[in-house]
């Protein structure tokens, strides 16, 4: 049995009076990759960010029904709390344009004001652009704007700058929709990888992308869960009827 | 409609093209030409009577040779940089809390404020600073010139600041909160510093904007023969120096007017230049 790290039960999340994500109840096992999938506007984005508390920081946005990171319920903790520990890579890169590629990956350290020596500073960027797949790239280049970089790069550079923070679980929303195919295939490399120390839940609208990299997979349709279940069996064997009809492409 | 009436047509189109260019190209020239001539003009008047001694002395009495104008170039340096740190802490916070807030309501009554601000004409601000800070103190002085100028200052900071921060992109925010930053650090170290070249060209285009206000300086700084430091007393400046000398019967005096003309006409020169320069040199790519 895996140890589940996020959980929601019966969760809704609101946008004013909109209701885009309705009755929602699922697990998130550790060091998987799960994906959630589904056509737009079908409330997976919205659901991403509530994970880290980020849904609430547009006017008018609430949530109702619990979101639980190691039986802890998130809503209890302070946001920022919950951000170090659960990191987010975004659908455009975000590069800070202001700062260098070193300081880029160190960002949450210095911007914090959390105290570190130049060693540890050195290590922390070393090892996350690594891991992240980026330190051959600019290891040369390391106090050049992040700016400077391509798109590929620039995303496996906020990539380096969220795993820096260590944290536990890592969100990407739709992390390659903005980039050709060499870099997608190269983030999609990477993701592999990264699961060894985390758990990466990805939204994607690319079926394809999520057959390939995911463990597991959640189709949310009209702000609904309909099914999740281990990749594999729902692309071979989908349950519901709606599934069935957007895996086969006959909605999208 | 037969084809040759088209080509005919088409021949007339391209004429009035041409005709519209040239008058364009014209016009276009003709305005640059009050420009040229007022430098042309004030370059050489001026600059003949510019040298060292004009910088460091103050004026002389009528009929004495070597006088300068010490007294009202320190005077506007000291003014105008007093103004500088009342008004800018302001207006950028005032134009963050206006980028950050765009819907909000006291952001509506705000803006509206900063319109009429701006549109104020700088006598009445003058005027106003006098009932309101030179009569309860009892007497002229630089520092209520600062204030007055740092009003006329604050609309223009804070549009700038508003307009810039508008532009850059909401991810950007996200990403730092996103990191576990508190809202105040993501405002002071990932907003602000991308838009630092925006709003230092606000700052200093307001700078050069005020150099040269003469109206809210006649009841406030109010002027002095002397050279002082002492901003809590009245104080001369480049403009006041321009506006009594300027309108005086002495030859003497019109020349120091004429220098003092030259020395802030560059000052506003430089100020534009620093600005360009600021906003090549530190604006973030996106």
């Amino acid at each position: 049995m895996e140890s589940t790290i996020v959980s929601s039960r019966n969760f809704n999340a609101y946008f004013g009076t909109n209701h885009v994500v309705k009755n929602v109840s699922m697990d998130i096992p550790k060091n998987n990759i799960i994906a959630v999938m589904g056509p737009s506007g079908c409330g997976k984005t919205t659901y991403l960010r509530c994970i880290n508390r980020m849904h609430e920081l547009i006017p008018g946005a609430s949530v109702q029904g619990e979101m639980l990171l190691h039986d802890e319920d998130l809503y209890s903790l302070n946001p920022i709390l919950v951000r170090l520990k659960i990191g987010m890579v975004f659908q455009r890169p975000n590069p800070f344009p202001n700062l260098s590629i070193y300081d880029n990956v160190i960002a949450g350290y210095k911007l914090n004001g959390f105290k570190l020596s130049k060693k540890e500073r050195d290590e922390i960027v070393e090892h996350s652009l690594q891991k992240a797949a980026l330190w051959n790239e600019v290891k040369d280049t390391l106090h050049k704007k992040g700016t400077f970089l391509s798109g590929g790069q620039q995303q496996r550079l906020c990539i380096a700058r969220a795993i820096a923070m260590e944290p536990e679980v890592l969100l990407m929303d739709e992390p390659t929709s903005a980039l050709d195919p060499i870099s997608t295939s190269s983030i999609e490399e990477l993701m592999h990888e990264l699961k060894k120390n985390y758990t990466l839940v990805i939204v994607t609208h690319n079926m394809q992308q999520a057959a390939r990299v995911s463990d597991k997979t959640a189709f949310f349709f009209l702000g609904e869960l309909v099914e999740y279940n281990d990749t594999r069996e729902m692309f071979i064997n989908p349950k519901d009827s709606r599934t069935q009809n957007y895996i086969t492409g006959r909605f999208s | 409609m037969n084809r040759k009436n088209i080509h005919n047509q088409i021949k007339y189109r391209i004429a009035r093209n041409k005709a519209s260019e040239v008058v364009i190209t014209i016009y276009s020239f003709l305005i640059t030409i009050p420009l040229i001539a007022i430098i042309f003009y004030v370059l050489k008047t001026g600059l003949s009577k510019l040298s060292w001694q004009f910088l460091t002395n103050i004026p002389q009495p009528v009929g004495e040779l070597g006088g300068g104008i010490a007294n009202a170039l320190v005077g506007s340096i000291l003014i105008v940089l007093l103004a500088t740190i009342i008004a800018v802490p302001f207006g950028i916070l005032c134009g963050v809390y206006l980028s950050e807030n765009k819907n909000a309501k006291l952001s509506y009554w705000s803006r509206l404020a900063v319109d009429v601000l701006q549109g104020t004409p700088s006598i009445v601000i003058g005027i106003v600073i006098y009932f309101w800070v030179v009569k309860p103190r009892g007497g002229f002085s630089a520092f209520s010139g600062s204030i007055a100028l740092a009003l006329m200052m604050l609309p223009i900071v804070i549009r700038s600041t508003e307009e810039t921060l508008k532009l850059l992109p909401d991810t950007l925010k996200e990403a730092g909160l996103a990191l576990g930053l508190p809202y105040h650090k993501v405002i002071l170290k990932v907003i602000i510093p991308c838009g630092v070249s925006g709003i230092l060209s606000g700052v200093m285009l307001s700078i050069a904007r005020i150099a040269g206000e003469t109206a809210p300086l006649l009841f406030t700084a109010f002027g002095n023969p002397y050279l002082t430091t002492n901003v809590l007393k009245p104080m001369q400046t480049l403009p006041l120096l321009i506006f009594n000398y300027a309108t005086s019967p002495y030859d003497e005096w019109h020349d120091l007017a004429w220098g003092a003309s030259l020395i802030l006409l560059i000052w506003v020169l430089a100020m534009n230049l620093i600005t360009k320069l600021i906003t090549r040199r530190w604006k973030v790519q996106l």
